[in-house]
């Protein structure tokens, strides 16, 4: 048991310090690192309390997917310039407010969640799974995910639907002069549309790409 | 106390015990792949050290061992150092899941796929990493097309190995491998095969899809600033690696340890020996599909990963589920 706290420990004050070093650190992609640290111990408490498939997904989905594009934008960003301007222009005030509004609201929320905690035993006994123990983690997720959650699940996957789309409608634009390969074109052509033979005339030349 | 120390020190034993043939195999590996390039081109390859040339990868690391590791004044070097040792460590802790036989696993957890599929996934930010903190054009740029890369194709991935799941109904790797005890799973998903075996060449960057090195355009992409040691690590992490897909190609589709027939002669040999045969075969795939196809375009790469694999492998998963459904053949009913 002791070992068991004393690793439960080491997780949650690596989580802990890496929360905070990626809103501390000056560098973005510092920051982005430590969010990736911090992902990854949390899904190591995740396997601890025995929610290994959340944790295992936790780590495909945010960590491999997620956090990878995060970095990618920041990199992309020549963000060490930009943070100089921030701190040095005189308008950096401007995000002060806007910062205080969402901490505030992020704060409230906390509270709201850890005074709910009151009420953890009533909405335990009103929540009847018949949860089986002798399952694994994926079978017994599954058996409730695809029975009776299987609407809500499907809407989950809409919004997702939809929010891809979005996406690719927000960021699709036709470019004109632009030349693609078309590989039907390309394996369809026959020798006599691709070649021509032309007697050129003296002194008159022949107009090609016509 | 001592109860700790005697489970610690049996739990080293038996890591180390698999560990150091995962390395020396690596070493190993990475001669039979220069050999056999060397065989298709009708060259000789290495034959100088030891005996057909089996030790020239030892020389080679003695060699990157003794070289001085240089680190760029203007790098990241946190970031720079740790790169490497992402990588490595990545490659090789996912050898803890995979099963040699029916009891040798170093750890049987009911979610091995998905470790082995979230440990390869992490496998890009060695990559990243070593490209962003390099602080220099061309490693940054093979970065970035490494993570593209590897991002997109471990989406068909993924979705093949939901396929061969949906035939098992277990994420256990042993049980992956049981299931096929009557038929291999390359004979019913055949298509699926070829497909995750196109899309592991890319996951691993190897030829035809080793656009971030590509030496003419990036001159060897992410690694340029790397010397010495830190370069060897990059290099067996990615051997390693190579080893570990075709370790999960021969357990998702090749049976495993299970022996192709069941009679005399085949099934006395051990079952690791059938792993790691099969392991070889996939790997001489690899190295003869690096000698024989040149390198494809980046537009063309994500093309093949994103308009042809996906939808694919897509549409098969809706074909193996009706068809599992339809004749009432579903895991677990």
């Amino acid at each position: 048991m002791i070992a068991h706290a004393v690793v439960f420990y080491i997780f949650s004050l690596i989580a802990i310090v890496s929360a905070i070093m990626v809103t501390v650190s000056r560098n973005t992609v510092h920051s982005v690192f430590f969010l990736i640290l911090d992902f990854i111990s949390i899904s190591c408490l995740f396997i601890m309390i025995g929610a290994e498939f959340l944790g295992m997904i936790m780590l495909i989905v945010y960590v491999g997917a997620v956090a990878v594009l995060f970095l990618f934008v920041v990199m992309m960003l020549n963000v060490a310039q930009q943070k100089n301007e921030w701190f040095v222009a005189s308008d950096s005030s401007s995000h002060i407010p806007v910062g205080l509004l969402v901490s505030l609201v992020i704060f409230s929320e906390l509270l709201i969640v850890i005074g709910g905690w009151k009420y953890k035993a009533e909405l335990q006994e009103s929540i009847n799974i018949n949860l089986n123990l002798n399952l694994t983690n994926t079978q017994s997720l599954g058996n409730v995910i695809y029975t009776d959650y299987v609407h809500l699940f499907q809407l989950s996957g809409m919004v997702l639907l939809v929010a891809m789309i979005g996406a690719i409608v927000l960021t699709f634009r036709k470019r004109s002069g632009v030349k693609t390969q078309s590989y039907f074109k390309q394996i369809s052509r026959e020798r006599n549309e691709g070649v021509e033979l032309i007697d050129v005339e003296t002194k008159k030349g022949v107009k090609i790409d016509a | 106390m001592p109860d700790y120390a005697s489970l610690l020190f049996s739990e080293v034993l038996k890591i180390l015990m698999l560990l150091i043939p995962v390395l020396v195999s690596v070493a190993m590996i990475v001669w039979l792949d220069r050999r056999v390039w060397a065989f298709v081109q009708k060259r000789r390859g290495p034959n100088v050290v030891g005996p057909f040339g089996l030790f020239q990868s030892l020389a080679d690391a003695l060699k990157y061992i003794f070289k001085e590791i240089i680190i760029p004044a203007s790098s990241n070097k946190v970031i720079f150092i740790l790169a490497p040792i992402i990588t490595m460590t990545l490659a090789l802790i996912s050898w803890a899941v995979i099963p040699f036989s029916e009891d040798f696993v170093l750890a049987d957890i009911n979610v091995g796929i998905l470790y082995l599929f979230a440990v390869s996934s992490l496998g890009v930010y060695g990559i990243i990493m070593g490209g962003w903190a390099s602080n220099s054009k061309y490693p940054f740029l093979g970065a970035i097309r490494s993570a593209a890369q590897m991002v997109s194709y471990e989406v068909s991935i993924g979705i093949i190995i939901i396929n061969v799941l949906l035939c098992v109904g277990s994420l256990n790797l042993s049980d992956i491998v049981k299931a096929q005890e009557n038929v291999w799973y390359i004979i019913p998903l055949f298509p699926m095969f070829v497909i995750f075996f196109i899309s592991a060449l890319a996951e691993t960057n190897r030829p035809p899809f080793d656009l971030p090195e590509a030496e003419a355009e990036l001159v060897a992409g992410y690694q340029t600033e790397y010397s010495g040691m830190m370069y060897a690590m990059f290099w067996l992490g990615e051997y390693a690696n190579i080893l570990l897909m075709c370790a999960l190609g021969s357990i998702l589709f090749l049976g495993g340890w299970l022996s192709p027939i069941d009679i005399f002669p085949f099934n006395v040999i051990p079952s690791p020996i059938w792993l790691i045969l099969k392991i070889l075969l996939l790997f001489i795939l690899f190295a003869l599909v690096k000698a024989i196809v040149p390198r494809y375009r980046y537009d063309q790469l994500m093309r093949l990963g994103w308009k042809v694999f996906l939808p694919l492998s897509l549409t098969w998963v809706v074909l193996t589920a009706g068809y599992l459904m339809y004749f009432d053949l579903l895991p677990g009913n």
